[in-house]
């Protein structure tokens, strides 16, 4: 059953949006969108340039204010989840000239926000230094990273760059974790490997993952759900229910098809880029 | 008045420590050293050298400046520094900006620069009495460090030196990535600002050894170099502090011997040491 409708919003439910808006500059990017994450959940955000995913990220959390409604995450407002939430942002690679290991990023993900200097001269302090790092080398065992965790991060590949991020997204065991575009740069077999851990991660730590993408294609035979976004609505349902013509003609406003080629992939035509953003400049 | 080389080398580093003139230049490059390392790594990590050098030659007017009010030329330097750095941090300062790229940064700091050099310019032709004439502002000396502007150094290098180990992980964080801190919950923008007035500092008073121009060959050199050496953090910022003590040591040594100015040594050694790191990475890595 798809459904813009108000689900349940209980402290089950890793998000809960309830007719939230935001605007931008006074300019609505989200009107009304309602919208239930389940824990452990893996989710992709869909749609075309422009349509508000990134927006919809920061504002679970916590990054942007609501013009109306209010987000839940994990049974509470966004800012106090902050620290149950790992979060990877839409983001160029790193360039060759960047001289820090993969591994000290993944440890910054654990400690990189505590002022200080580390003086292990207690025993306490030994002690949760040691389980710090057996975390951190736990995470990137569990991202398929160690055989590279070691080196420079500038001189890794896209693929293996991704993993070391999500690594330290992961590190402090978040329940949400948020992913922007998290394939956009990667190869094909890249953007299916990677898709392929982050379903395992969903499933084997028990974290919802909310994925923004361009495209479900890599995605779509791991996913739970999807959300498709488009003239700051939400549609969320499972991904047959959502992508098909008559319901993204109806959340776009215009004639929409939706294609299967024959190895399966789904193909939208006449999605209209960025709807209502280019050509307007009185916002 | 050049002291010669004897043939005896320890004799020639006990001759060294002879003079007090000496002994405070000593004292002075280590403390200079020792901040410069630890800044420069982080300057180096950020990208930040353009804006150092801006800083730099901010010392510039500050200590014409100084000389032309009738105040000491320290306090200059640490005054114009400090404030050509609240004025970058604070103009490059935008809502949002994901990278210090996106900020506008090195126009404003392009700007300050110019300014400041025409500043120092005009100080200077309307006091063509300052000690040393320009060289030694542009391109420093080692001699005549007073016991005053020594303990100056240290109080200023322990303050920067203090902040810097209350930012360590938050400012590596917000340098190495800067949106996951910010989402962590890292104020980035405000860790931009504090750096820049640590930096500041830093320059100033490096800048009194080296002069204006030359700061870069203790505080992106050594921390250059490290980096190429090591990846790891903790040691890459010791590794930093040592070979910019090297540097200063060495280029006071030279110098001594010398009729030709300490920051021409402190420079070339700067550079050989980077040359030398470099070429070790390549060859490790072939």
């Amino acid at each position: 059953m798809i459904d813009t409708a108000i689900h349940t919003g209980s402290a089950a439910s890793a998000v809960a949006l309830r007719s939230a808006t935001v605007r931008v500059g006074g300019r609505p990017i989200l009107s009304d969108v309602s919208l239930t994450i389940g824990q452990g959940e893996f989710v992709a955000v869909l749609g075309p340039n422009g349509a508000g995913k990134s927006t919809l990220m920061k504002a679970i959390l916590g990054l942007v204010p609501l013009a109306g409604g209010s987000i839940d995450v994990l049974g509470r407002s966004p800012r106090q989840a902050r620290a149950q939430i790992g979060y990877l942002p839409q983001r160029q690679a790193f360039d060759a000239a960047t001289r820090v290991r993969g591994v000290d990023l993944v440890t910054l993900g654990l400690d990189g926000s505590r002022w200080g200097v580390p003086l292990p001269i207690t025993a306490r302090a030994r002690r949760r230094r040691r389980e710090e790092r057996a975390r951190v080398d736990e995470v990137i065992e569990l991202v398929g990273a160690g055989a590279y965790g070691n080196r420079a991060i500038g001189e890794l590949s896209g693929g293996e760059q991704q993993r070391l991020l999500i690594a330290a997204a992961l590190v402090r065991r978040p329940r949400l974790l948020i992913l922007d575009e998290p394939l956009d740069s990667l190869d094909l077999p890249n953007q299916a490997s990677v898709a392929g851990l982050i379903r395992r991660i969903a499933t084997t730590e028990n974290v919802a993952v909310l994925l923004v993408a361009h495209d479900v294609n890599p995605l779509a035979t791991y996913l739970d759900r999807v959300v498709y976004l488009a003239r700051g609505r939400a549609l969320c349902g499972e991904v047959e229910e959502v992508i098909t013509a008559r319901t993204l003609t109806d959340l776009y406003g215009t004639p929409v098809e939706v294609l299967r080629t024959s190895d399966g992939r789904l193909v939208v035509v006449g999605q209209p880029e960025a709807p209502h953003h280019h050509g307007h400049r009185h916002g | 008045m050049i002291p010669s080389l004897s043939p005896n080398p320890v004799t020639d580093v006990q001759r060294l420590f002879t003079y007090p003139f000496m002994i405070n230049a000593l004292a002075a490059g280590t403390i200079v050293a020792i901040l410069g390392g630890v800044v420069g790594w982080y300057v180096v990590l950020r990208r930040q050298a353009f804006a150092s050098h801006t800083l730099s030659v901010m010392a510039f007017p500050g200590a014409t400046g100084a000389a032309l009010a009738g105040l000491p030329t320290a306090l200059g330097y640490y005054v114009a520094c400090t404030a050509a750095a609240l004025a970058i941090g604070r103009a490059g300062r935008t809502r949002g900006a994901a990278t210090r790229a996106q900020t506008g940064e090195s126009a404003v700091i392009g700007t300050v620069q110019t300014v400041g050099l025409a500043a120092g310019f005009l100080f200077l032709s309307l006091n063509h009495s300052i000690l040393g004439g320009p060289e030694t502002l542009l391109f420093g000396t080692f001699l005549g460090i007073t016991n005053g502007q020594l303990l100056a150094l240290l109080l200023v290098a322990l303050a920067a030196l203090g902040v810097l180990a209350v930012l360590a992980r938050p400012l590596l964080f917000s340098s190495i990535d800067r949106e996951v801190a910010r989402a962590g919950g890292v104020p980035v923008a405000l860790l931009d600002a504090l750096f820049l007035v640590v930096l500041g500092l830093a320059i100033a008073a490096t800048s009194q050894l080296t002069g204006a121009l030359l700061v870069f060959a203790l505080l992106v050199a050594p921390a250059a170099a490290a980096q190429q050496i090591t990846l790891r953090p903790l040691a890459g910022l010791l590794l930093s502090v040592a070979l910019a003590l090297l540097t200063i040591w060495l280029a006071l040594a030279i110098a001594y011997y010398s009729i030709y100015p300490v920051g021409f040594y402190v420079t070339t050694i700067g550079f050989a040491v980077y040359v030398l790191a470099r070429v070790t990475r390549r060859i490790r890595t072939r």
